[in-house]
């Protein structure tokens, strides 16, 4: 049997690259800590990303998905961020309707050279994804 | 366009939970048009469905496919492998073509995932209207275009109410007044004149009141 204690959550970050890209590559250079549990996607926008993105990521295994954007007002693509964060509010709804957590599903906002708030960010979210225990979504299939 | 809106999915699942293999059918028409029930909807719905099955343990296998136009035999054909397969349709069509689909498979339970809500239109990126009730005579000469049966929240055919605050409905503050709609547009048109006329009471029956309607065409009927 899995020990669900010791069980390390996957964490996927959607990560645009003008801002929370940067700042992960930057938190890597300058050898911040912050857990290894966190696979990153590089996004041209945060404003790319659908719905299905999110659900996708979810059905496919992680315990939690970060959406990393730009400041609200200084996205490269004006509002792309924007967009974004109402996606994620339609899928936290979607989530919660289907019995999942919606805070397994988080947007934060970053610039380039947060580093730091980047690290913390993660930090954040496998606390509270580690607390929720495991989205028990790992392999899924066809069949549900 | 016919404009429908997802059923939420705990409902989904209190209609579906009877049921293992389970066939979500997107429509490629209308409801592909306002993101309900096209391509991009069945697969976040089929996914949304997988979820809420692994985490209640209801066993659902999902399927998913997107026929053209469910309210028309000659696509539903497309559709006779996945649906054979499967215990129960979930269709993401509109209510006719849930029905059309039901129609033709008698021994397969079919079930409407939308709820069909109007004819209408995109008024703005994300907003849809409603602008035709479908009353079977068409009254909109008379009034520049703008249909005071389905967008007077009173359906008065001879407005305004009295009611409506600068341009907004009495009823419904978020909507224009149809009627101010009506004078704007005759106006705009040269065609005030017409408001002059007081219009009788309209003839319902060739709306839901008659009955279930059909239309035959003797000349094209075979
Ligand atoms: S008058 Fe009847 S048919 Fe014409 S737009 Fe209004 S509801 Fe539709
Ligand atoms: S305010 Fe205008 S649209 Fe609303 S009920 Fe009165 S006439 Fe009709």
């Amino acid at each position: 049997m899995m020990n669900i204690e010791n069980t390390e959550p996957t964490i996927v970050a959607f990560c645009c690259h003008y801002c929370a890209y940067a700042a992960a590559d930057l938190a890597g250079s300058s050898r911040l800590q912050y857990p290894p549990n966190v696979r990153i996607i590089r996004t041209p926008c945060t404003g790319r990303l659908e719905v299905d993105f999110f659900m996708k990521a979810f059905e496919n295994g992680a315990d939690g998905v970060l959406v990393a954007g730009c400041e609200e007002g200084s996205c490269h693509f004006k509002e792309g961020n924007l967009l974004a964060k109402r996606r994620v509010n339609y899928t936290r709804k979607l989530l919660s309707e289907a019995g999942l957590e919606a805070e397994r599903l988080r947007m934060v906002n970053i610039g380039a050279a947060d580093a730091q708030k980047f690290a913390e960010h993660v930090r954040e979210m496998v606390e509270t994804v580690r607390k929720l225990g495991p989205a028990r979504l790992k392999k899924a299939t066809n069949q549900g | 366009m016919i404009v429908a809106e997802r059923k939420s999915i705990p409902e989904l699942v209190e209609i579906l939970k009877a049921h293992k293999k389970i066939l979500v059918l997107g429509c490629g028409t209308c409801v592909t048009v306002c993101l309900a029930g096209g391509e991009r909807e069945v697969s976040i719905i089929s996914s949304a469905l997988r979820i809420a099955s692994k985490v209640q343990g209801l066993g659902f296998e999902i399927d998913e496919f997107v026929i053209e136009r469910q309210c028309d035999n000659i696509f539903i054909e497309q559709a006779a492998e996945a649906i054979q397969k499967c215990d129960a349709v979930l269709s993401l069509g509109c209510g006719a073509g849930v029905q059309a689909i039901a129609e033709r498979y008698p021994q397969k339970p079919v079930y409407a995932g939308l709820n069909t809500a109007f004819l209408g239109i995109l008024e703005e990126r994300g907003v849809w209207a409603e602008k035709c009730a479908a009353c079977g005579s068409c009254v909109l000469d008379k009034y520049g275009g703008i249909c005071p049966v389905t967008r007077c929240a009173k359906h008065m055919l001879n407005g305004p109410c009295g009611g409506s605050r600068e341009d907004r409905c009495e009823v419904r503050p978020d909507r224009p007044c149809a009627w101010q709609l009506i004078y704007t547009r005759l106006k705009g048109i040269g065609q005030l004149d017409r408001l002059k006329q007081i219009e009788s009471p309209k003839n319902w029956r060739s709306s839901l009141s008659g009955g279930p309607r059909v239309i035959i065409r003797e000349d094209h009927r075979i």
